[in-house]
């Protein structure tokens, strides 16, 4: 009965109704977009002007030109350029390596029936919401005391290789690989790692890239747990670097624009240009069942 | 192998094979790396902490089980003061953060909406920007003698504030910068639920005569529940553990004012060393993240 069609009568009055709305939505939305903006705009421009500037008066809105001088300070105050290496370095492997691992596993969850696959699927569901700082300890003691490999790349990896929410994430993801699909591929004698590494994974390849971006960026941005087993100034990453700096009454807030500046601003672009693969990555390990 | 039973045999022309050869090998062969992971770094370590919580670390690995730590949580005023601060937080950032994410989704959702790439994009991009780098800036932001914040304030003829040497202000800071990092997080949750709407349903009740304010209420919220409930389930968790802003924005200070169980549980830890103590925080922090998700499954959960 609903499914009637419109009335065509007041066509000219929704129009002017629906006009008003919109002026009422931007008039609302346009300052708000600003506020959220405006730190990271803020951001960008004190990287660019010294201290007296951004402590002045009439602190700048606009760039100016002292980017490279509050680098070479940066650069004196912490060794930014080998922290940014390592956090790129830490990122890469990590987001290589869980990827392999939350596919292989995701993969075997979707497509496989074995015995005892409820029992392990439910385990790591039950460990889902287990907040972090309760295993943080015993991984410390494991990779600090037993292991001695702080001050690592891969003590910074290994604990952090244990991603539930990857599991499910790429699980959700085998689930639209046709069945019928990889059968076709045995039935040719394709072993079942090819049948994984040359039908499955191009299939899931979308899904990937999302979760792929997520990962790294967590990574990336990663504060606590690399704080914790990095103790030597050499090996700090990015966040933990800054992070030193940060309180320290002598150390210039220009430098720490400039750090957060190089830390973000390439992650904001490739926003702007991904925005699609971030956030079906985030709804996607939202929606579930 | 052999030792295994095999079934009684069948009319068939061919033996069934014993279990192990009909136990496929692959699905473990898949999992097996995640899994030795997942078992040594996640699952081992949480059962260790429990253990741990029982036992007085500064004696050593052979300290013997006793509720040392238990009986000194419950009277310390410091983790005492870490838990209110931590849950005045909770109460009033995570209510104001989804209401604020749940309004922001459904604008842009809103077909009326021009350069919707662009609005998504100013409340999506704090989520990109890490812990630390946001907290430098918003310290930055907030500082009372320079910061943008109090230089627009005194600009529109309003008092600056001392904003980090003061409990309650210290704590506004913190609720908004968590607020402005997370809100277009949990509005891309949000958002994905609303398409997940159909059109008909708002079609039919606009026929019906609903007022879009009513459509919202009767329509949009109830069909959202879920998305609501995933956010506001990972937001508790979340905001439970908060740690970088507190450690880096206020210094938990002034006093103790903005400590949190996070930074709590840094500072007997990591400062201290006293990993037993710390496991016994730690597992509080888990109980009452457990408290709370029972709660809001059940308030908010399917109503069967």
């Amino acid at each position: 009965m609903t499914t009637a069609m419109q009335a065509p009568k007041d066509k000219a009055g929704v129009k002017a109704r629906n006009r008003i709305k919109a002026f009422w939505l931007h008039l609302a939305l346009i300052p708000l977009a600003a506020l959220f903006l405006a730190p990271l705009w803020m951001m960008a421009v004190f990287s660019t002007h010294p201290e007296s500037a951004i402590f002045s008066a009439n602190p700048p809105l606009w760039f100016g030109g002292a980017f490279g001088e509050n680098f070479r300070g940066l650069q004196a105050d912490t060794n930014y350029l080998r922290a940014l290496l390592n956090s790129v370095v830490i990122a890469s492997l990590y987001t290589v390596f869980s990827m392999l691992l939350t596919s292989m596993g995701g993969y075997a969850f979707a497509k496989f029936d074995f015995p005892g696959k409820g029992w392990l699927f439910g385990l790591i569901l039950a460990t889902l919401t287990i907040p972090t700082f309760v295993t943080i300890i015993p991984q410390f003691i494991m990779v600090a005391r037993d292991m001695q490999i702080s001050n690592t790349y891969w003590a910074v990896i290994l604990p952090t290789l244990a991603n539930t929410i990857g599991i499910f994430y790429m699980r959700q993801a085998f689930q639209t690989v046709p069945t019928d699909l990889l059968n076709a591929a045995r039935i040719d004698g394709a072993s079942e790692w090819r049948t994984f590494w040359q039908i499955a994974l191009p299939v899931v390849r979308p899904a990937m890239a999302a979760l792929a971006i997520l990962l790294f960026l967590a990574s990336w941005n990663d504060y606590l747990w690399p704080l914790l087993v990095l103790t030597n100034k050499d090996s700090y990453t990015m966040p933990v670097a800054l992070g030193t700096l940060i309180g320290l009454t002598r150390v210039s807030w220009g430098g720490i624009m400039v750090g957060t500046a190089i830390a973000t601003i390439p992650f904001l672009m490739l926003f702007l240009a991904l925005q699609r693969h971030f956030v079906a990555g985030i709804a996607g390990g939202a929606v579930k069942d | 192998m052999t030792t295994v039973p095999q079934p009684p045999a069948r009319p068939h022309p061919v033996r069934k094979a014993g279990w192990w050869a009909r136990t496929p090998k692959a699905p473990y062969l898949f999992i097996l790396p995640y899994l030795i992971i997942f078992l040594t770094f996640w699952a081992w370590p949480i059962l260790s902490s429990f253990m741990m919580s029982f036992k007085d670390s500064r004696l050593g690995d052979t300290a013997p089980f006793g509720l040392a730590n238990w009986s000194r949580l419950v009277q310390d005023e410091f983790f005492r003061t870490a838990l209110r601060n931590t849950l005045v937080i909770l109460v009033i950032q995570v209510p104001l953060m989804l209401s604020l994410a749940t309004v922001l989704a459904v604008a842009l959702n809103s077909k009326l909406l021009k350069a919707a790439g662009w609005f998504r994009f100013a409340f999506f991009a704090p989520l990109v920007v890490g812990t630390v780098a946001y907290s430098a800036v918003f310290r930055l932001l907030f500082n009372t003698d320079f910061g943008m914040v109090n230089r627009g304030l005194t600009g529109l003829g309003l008092p600056a504030v001392d904003w980090l040497n003061q409990s309650g202000p210290a704590m506004t800071v913190l609720i908004l910068a968590m607020t402005w990092r997370w809100t277009g997080y949990n509005a891309i949750i949000l958002l994905a639920g609303l398409q997940g709407i159909s059109e008909d349903v708002y079609e039919a009740a606009s026929i019906d005569g609903a007022t879009p304010w009513q459509q919202f209420w009767k329509i949009t919220l109830p069909l959202l529940r879920p998305s609501l409930l995933f956010c506001l389930v990972l937001s508790v968790i979340g905001t439970l553990q908060l740690f970088t802003e507190p450690a880096l924005i206020t210094n938990s200070g002034p006093g103790n004012s903005t400590m949190t169980l996070g930074t709590y549980l840094y500072q007997q830890g990591f400062r201290s060393f006293n990993f037993g103590y710390a496991s016994a925080i730690a597992y509080t922090v888990a109980a009452i993240a457990a408290i709370f998700s029972v709660v809001q499954l059940r308030l908010f959960g399917r109503d069967e």
